[in-house]
Formats: structure tokens, sequence, C-alpha cells
């Protein structure tokens, strides 16, 4: 295997485990440069868990663990985030009595080494030209929409090569669901790599190059984006067809 | 109105240094969700520290200056020994830890320094008499109140206008988020806890200025007054406390000043009894933040 066939994320054997609770049984999964890799699956199959533990936010326990050839285990989450991989948390979770522009301020704090900050955030706010008419309101004022545009672009401010989404669609009116997944396509084509958690099976699918079924804490079915559209099972439990 | 303006200069200096005490139990409360009832050595500590600084031939200032910086230091000395290792624990153990904290310092001071109380040497410049006008106002009640302003107005700039100050807000909103901004959690705590200590340091001064000696237990009626302050304003709130602090501030020196003579011995139950009716009405405390995240 050449040093460019390597996956960018590699996990193999992870399990998290709270108390006697095994949210993630064992899952292998991998992440390759340049793609969108969607992980599905119902309400409580493992998916939060799954990106909290990568990240070092929840308790977890790997074979390997591996991020751009960096061991994560042991790493506490700041440090992960300080190497490139970092996550957009279920629920948006912005900073909500802070403005706009302090959650953005405090999302690219830290990583002046990986990326001029004042460019990063003409870009921002080039991309989210909402943001830039918001900046000076608490975060707390903004729509779901808008929160979660601030919760990817708040993310984006460390310039990470690997971007952890975690249900950005939730609880969204469907214009602007369409309008995140969008975004997270062009983020893609400009380079990011994405792990994306979803309820949305359909559209994630559309954007994805591979993805991955999670069923009570083990992977049940994985493989492109076609054959898993194609797959009966997906089919019939999450498409209705 | 003359003596109604009076008690209200009174008031102020009073409140003002409850409202700094309170604001350093808050800026912890609302990081990891610690009430620090060591908080009150923190200000004994300050003390003994101008106290030997006076003894030892440094002149007023540099006393002071030493005076916070082993406050600080004591600080994050409390948070890395004591604290940093039950950190997430439940709300009960973390009082008891800082009981205990509370309960070493004491009988170390006692022990190792003095029970009894200690004179501090204060320049005889500071304990005049100010007149305004009508108003007599004494040294230390003035430069009490202009440094309980000039330090609010600190903190606020700090809190908007630095990283270091939005990540303690941050923090107190939501501290597993702070950490996915790449903000090392043990540096928000110890931040919380230099600022929480500089508060404390800032009051302790100001408190044994104000009475001229240092003993072990100096600190504990002022924090325990800072702590129903805290409650009234809603703990976890920054602005609470020091609404809380100055509120109870007034609420004492009005008592002490209109309660009939045969009634002052039981001033501070009265005080109590107006913040019970406080929390009777508001139990989350007059400007209670809405939810609490943990770590």
């Amino acid at each position: 295997m050449t040093p460019s066939d390597e996956p960018l994320l590699t996990i193999e054997g992870l399990t998290v485990s709270y108390g006697p609770v095994e949210a993630v049984d064992g899952i292998d999964l991998t992440v390759k440069r340049g793609e969108i890799v969607t992980l599905l699956g119902a309400n409580g199959a493992g998916k939060s868990s799954t990106l909290n533990a990568l990240v070092g936010l929840a308790p977890r326990k790997a074979n390997r663990l591996v991020f751009a050839g960096i061991d994560l285990l042991g790493l506490p989450p700041e440090t992960i985030v300080r190497r490139g991989m970092t996550l957009v948390p279920e629920g948006r979770r912005v900073f909500a009595s802070l403005t706009v522009e302090e959650n953005l301020i405090l999302g690219g704090a830290k990583h002046a080494k990986r990326g001029n900050p004042a460019a990063v955030k003409a870009d921002m706010l080039a991309r989210f030209p909402i943001l830039a008419e918001r900046l000076h309101q608490k975060a707390g004022l903004l729509s779901g929409g808008e929160q979660q545009m601030l919760a990817i672009g708040r993310a984006l401010m460390s310039s990470p090569d690997l971007l952890l989404l975690d249900e950005p669609s939730l609880g969204l009116a469907p214009q602007v669901v369409d309008a995140i997944f969008d975004l997270i396509r062009d983020l893609r084509d400009q380079g990011l790599t994405i792990l994306l958690v979803e309820q949305n099976v359909a559209q994630s699918l559309e954007i994805a190059d591979r993805g991955y079924v999670l069923a009570n804490g083990r992977i049940e079915l994985q493989g492109s984006a076609a054959e898993l559209r194609a797959s009966p099972e997906i089919q019939n439990a999450y498409l209705g067809a | 109105m003359e003596i109604f303006l009076q008690q209200l200069l009174n008031a102020l200096s009073l409140g003002g240094t409850y409202a700094l005490l309170a604001l350093g139990l808050a800026v912890v409360f609302s990081i990891i969700g610690l009430i620090n009832f060591a908080h009150g050595e923190l200000m004994t500590v300050t003390g003994y520290a101008v106290c030997f600084a006076l003894i030892w031939g440094m002149p007023f200032p540099l006393a002071v200056i030493a005076g916070l910086g082993v406050a600080m230091t004591a600080a994050l000395l409390m948070e890395r020994v004591a604290f940093r290792p039950v950190r997430g624990a439940s709300g009960t153990t973390l009082l008891l830890t800082s009981f205990a904290v509370s309960a070493i310092l004491r009988v170390l001071f006692q022990n190792l320094i003095s029970a009894r109380p200690i004179p501090v040497s204060i320049p005889a410049s500071l304990s005049g008499v100010v007149t305004i006008g009508p108003l007599h106002l004494g040294m230390i009640q003035l430069i009490s109140i202009i440094v309980t302003l000039a330090m609010l107005l600190g903190l606020n700039l700090f809190l908007h206008r630095t990283i270091a100050g939005r990540a303690m807000r941050a923090a107190a909103e939501d501290f597993a988020v702070l950490r996915l901004m790449g903000l090392r959690a043990n540096s928000v705590v110890a931040t919380a806890f230099a600022i929480s200590g500089l508060l404390a340091g800032v009051a302790g001064i100001l408190w044994v200025a104000q009475r001229g000696s240092v003993d072990p237990l100096m600190g504990a009626l002022p924090v325990l007054k800072a702590f129903i302050a805290a409650i009234i304003g809603g703990l976890g709130s920054l602005s609470g406390a020091v609404a809380g602090g100055f509120l109870l501030g007034f609420i004492e020196v009005i008592l002490q000043a209109y309660l009939p003579e045969s009634l002052l011995p039981y001033r501070d139950a009265f005080a109590i009894l107006l913040v019970i009716s406080v929390l009777l009405f508001r139990p989350q405390g007059l400007l209670a933040r809405k939810t609490l995240v943990k770590l």
C-alpha cells in the first residue's frame, strides 16, 4: 500500500461503552481523502457515539484509531482538533450568549498555524453572507438553519482536513436542508473530507461516495452510495420503496 | 436625603466587596459547577501575605501586589492539587472537597501562624476621611468603591474582548464544545481560578484595610455573605453575582441605619429574611442563567 492509498481515517474495532451499556460494539470504518462517507442508522444505533468517540468526547476502546498517521487513542479532544479533525456536534450547540463573530473567533482561536485566521474568516463570511449580516448578533437569536451554518462555519475556522458532521439537517425546513446538503457537497469539491452522520438517508446517499449502516452498535451494511441505494435492506427500511 | 446618600455610599462600599467575592464564586461555579467554600481562605491568605510583606519592610503598594500574586497562586494551587482530581464529579463531591480545603487551610493558619488576630499596619494616609459636600466618606471606603468599579469594568473588558475571556463565557455555556475549538480544558479552568483568586485577593485587601488585622477565620463570614449574594443573583450568573452583592450590601446597611436599636442584634436575621422573600418569588435567583451545562 503506497502512502497515498492510506485512508485519512482508519477505525478498527471501535467500542464505546457508557458503564454497562455498549453503544458501539467493535466497528471497522475507513474514510479516504476527498470522500464523503455517510454513517446511517436508526436512532440509538450508535452513530453519534461513534463521532463523539473519534474526537475523544466519549469513552472509547479500539484496536486502531489512526487519523493522518496520528494515533488518536489517548489524545484529548483539544489535541485531536488541533491536528485537523473536528466535529460539528448534534443539535448545533453554538455558544448562544456569544455573538456570531465571537463564535467564529473561538473556532479559529488555536489554529493560526493551520491557516491565516483573517483570511479563513473572510472566506467564511463570503461563503455564509447571512453570518456576515448577523456578525454582532447573539448566536442564540439566529434561526435553526443559520445556527447550523454558524456551527459548520465555526468548525471550518480551524481549517480541518476531516470534518465530522452529526445530523446537520435535523429539525430544519426542507429548503434549508437542501442548502445544507449543497454546502456539504461544495466543501467536498473544494478538497475537504467529510464523515456525515444522518437520518436523512435519501439525501445523504445522493451526495456521499460510500456509506455504512449501523444497527445496535454494529456495521450491518456497507458499500458505495449506489450499492446502498440499490440494496433491498435500505430500500425497505429507510427509503420506503 | 443627605443621610440616605451617605448610607448609599456605605452600601456601595460594603456591597462592592460582597460583589467581588460573589463574582469570584460565580466565575468558578459557572465553569466547573463547584461552589468553592475555600474562597474565603484565599482572602485570608492574601491578608497574611500583605501583613508579612509589610512586616518585612515592603512599601504598601508592593505589599498589595505581593498579596494579589499570592492570592492568584493559591487559587491555582487549590485547583491543581484539590479540585482537578475530582473535576466532573458530582456537585456534592466538589462541595465536600472545598469544605476540606477550607478546613485544612484554617488549621494550617492556626498552627503555623497564629490563632489570634495579627495587626496589619495600614498606612495612615488610608485612614483619613474625605468630605464631599455634606458627605463624609472614609478614605478606605472610597478606595473600595473605586477599586470595585475598576475591577468590574476590567473583568467585563476581559470577558468580552480577549480570547481567554470569550473562552470562559463559552465554557460556562458548553464546555465540551469549547474543547472542540481546540481550547484546552485545563487552561480555561485555570484561568477561571486565577481570576477568582484575584477577585478574592482584592476583596481580602479591602477587608483587611478596614479591619486592620488578619486572623485564621477572617474569610468565613464574608464568603458566606458572598455565597448568599451569588444565590440571590442566580448561581452561575456573573451579572447576577454583582447585583446580588450590591443588593445584600444595601439591605445590610439600610437595616443597620434604620432598625430600632433593640432590634439591631437581629440585623443579619432580617437580612436573611429579605433574601428568603426574594427567593420565594424568584427561586432561580434574580438573573439566573437558563441552563447549566456541566463538563
